[in-house]
């Protein structure tokens, strides 16, 4: 593996050995100047002197504690502008870009997991004639297609299509778009990490995300303790499991039955009460969600008034959304319609309901689950980050 | 009228005729669930800070301010001393009043003192203040892989994160939206 640090492996050398360095000007010493890259810092003592922020490329000795150069070039010319707050160098240095790492170990760890556990990973288009009909989720409209056409809110009806060929299971990792969704845990693009299997349910799906964020946990930060936005959370399976009707007595002391016929009530109890309690120092489970909050869930055969759809919450933060998939073609008709009427109903746009997602189901697919988990959000919750922007290369403020 | 849409750090809005500046704010929405706002306002009058969600598009009233330019001359125990320059006539507003925007109070400078019914009620700082470096640890000591910025105090004691090439004493541009640095002027002042 490369050494992390130009300074650490410059320190490793006997003084008099012969070394090349290369970087960008960021700072002018008495004799010389000092140069980095994006493991660190080097001091470097030069006759010739560079311009504040060029790149150069040099040859030197290592003394013990600098590079005496014997020879050097200006690669590239630079000025003061870079070190300005707006410079992309000031904004990507540092924390910004060790984050991209972990992002990158994460979605790395993540591939790992599921390729282990023999799912196919699978690329479904972003453009589609039929985003989902969430009644709060609004689409972005794709222009030029010669057809009404919107980027995905999630890519589960492509992915449930999949299932018909007898898989064990599918996973992708992909950008998932939602109009008007900005904040420190929201971003109108952002990475979904969405998977499902064949022959299983909600039970399955909650298994396989415990035991997947402690596998990328242990295998990017070497323990199953991750920082979470303010609090450590331990992620160690297995997770607690709370009843939303449980949560609600629990945290907001309110009876479950006389909020779940208001919608808005019943979700601003959910952000002001309950959220911020889920998920202190240990992940917790939401399931048992009302029936009429199924979204594309199966309705729980046990107790018809509740669905088999979970939620898991680390350090008040929503992490993922999964369920037993509703299988049933007629229901699903039923339910998308009464989507679009609810929809019609709010003035939101009304997306057509997707026939060959209808056709697949009618088709027949195995009894399956599917979880869908926000990878920018776990980035987020790994590294410390208060706020999505931190661990994006470049929010939609910046582009 | 404002919106949800709207809400910004130091937006001034009306709640029951109590004018609240907005210290924070957050767009949450439940998995699959409505959107709403959540915020935190400063009370004006009494510095005390609550907590309020707003459903989205819920409609606010803009809390109307007066702005007048004054002189900031010192802070006194836990009261900073404004000056009309024409005048000469003092006011006094207390930290909490204040809140963060004490940190970007230089003595001496000019500020807009906000009146709300005639009353002092806060501050608004230019976008930029200029200030100098009180204390940051020298240069590029150490391993510094990963780290191109540094923690530095200024003269008012906000804290903020510099460039490693800052030194204490220069001169620098912070962004009083944000409280970042945004540049090195070293400007005599």
């Amino acid at each position: 593996m490369r050494e992390r640090s130009a300074a650490r492996t410059l320190a490793a050398l006997r003084a008099g050995t012969q070394v090349s360095v290369a970087g960008r000007v960021i700072a002018r010493l008495g004799d010389g100047f000092m140069l980095q890259d994006d493991t660190g810092c080097v001091e470097v003592a030069s006759a010739t002197a560079a311009p504040m922020g060029a790149f150069v490329t040099a040859l030197g000795t290592w003394d013990g504690a600098r590079v005496s150069l014997s020879s050097i070039d200006v690669v590239s010319a630079g000025g003061e502008r870079f070190t300005r707050a707006e410079s992309d160098w000031t904004y990507l240095s540092g924390k910004r870009l060790a984050n991209l790492r972990t992002r990158h170990a994460i979605t790395r760890a993540a591939r790992a997991f599921f390729d282990g556990e023999g799912l196919l990973e699978v690329d479904t288009p972003a453009i589609v004639p039929c985003p989902g009909l969430d009644v709060h989720l609004d689409a972005i409209e794709v222009l030029g297609m010669g057809a009404p056409r919107w980027l995905h809110t999630s890519p589960e009806y492509q992915m449930k299509r999949l299932l018909v060929t007898g898989v064990p299971g599918v996973y992708q990792i992909g950008k998932a778009f939602r109009r008007g969704e900005r904040g420190k845990l929201h971003e109108p693009e952002f990475m979904m990490l969405e998977w499902y299997r064949n022959f299983a349910g909600a039970q399955d799906m909650m298994r396989d995300t415990e035991e997947l964020v402690a596998h990328v946990a242990r295998l990017v930060t070497g323990s199953t303790r991750l920082p979470g936005l303010k609090n450590p959370v331990q992620v160690q399976p297995p997770w607690e499991r709370i009843t939303v009707a449980d949560a609600f007595a629990r945290y907001a002391s309110v009876d479950l039955d006389s909020v779940v016929h208001d919608e808005e009530r019943f979700y601003r109890i959910l952000v002001e009460k309950i959220e911020p309690e889920l998920g202190r120092d240990h992940p917790t489970f939401l399931t048992h969600y009302p029936a009429r909050m199924a979204s594309l869930s199966r309705v729980s055969a046990e107790d018809p008034r509740y669905a088999e759809r979970f939620e898991a919450y680390l350090d008040g933060v929503e992490l993922c959304n999964g369920f037993t998939e509703l299988t049933d073609a007629s229901e699903q008709r039923k339910r998308l319609q009464a989507d679009q009427a609810a929809r019609a109903k709010l003035g939101r746009s009304v997306y057509p309901v997707d026939e060959r997602f209808i056709a697949a189901l009618e088709d027949g697919i195995p009894p399956s689950g599917g979880n869908a988990l926000g990878v920018d959000r776990l980035v987020m919750l790994t590294v410390g980050a208060k706020q999505i922007d931190e661990v994006l290369a470049f929010p939609c403020a910046r582009i | 009228m404002y919106d949800t849409s709207d809400i910004k750090k130091n937006l001034k809005i009306k709640l029951d005729g109590v004018p609240f500046s907005v210290v924070d704010f957050q767009f949450v929405k439940p998995g699959k669930g409505n959107a709403f706002t959540r915020t935190k306002l400063r009370n004006m009058y009494t510095g005390a800070v609550i907590d309020r969600t707003f459903r989205s598009n819920e409609k606010l009233e803009p809390a109307d301010m007066d702005e007048r330019q004054m002189q900031f001359l010192f802070k006194e125990g836990d009261s900073y001393v404004f000056m009309d320059t024409s005048s000469y006539d003092q006011l006094n507003l207390s930290e909490e009043q204040l809140g963060e925007n004490k940190w970007y109070l230089i003595d001496n400078t000019m500020v807009e003192v906000l009146f709300f019914n005639e009353k002092p009620i806060g501050v608004t700082p230019p976008t930029f203040v200029i200030m100098k470096v009180l204390r940051t640890e020298p240069g590029f000591k150490g391993d510094t892989s990963g780290g191109a910025m540094k923690p530095a105090t200024m003269e008012t004691g906000l804290q903020v994160t510099v460039p490693l090439f800052i030194n204490e004493g220069e001169t620098l541009k912070i962004d009083t939206r944000t409280g970042e640095y945004a540049e090195r002027v070293n400007v005599k002042r």
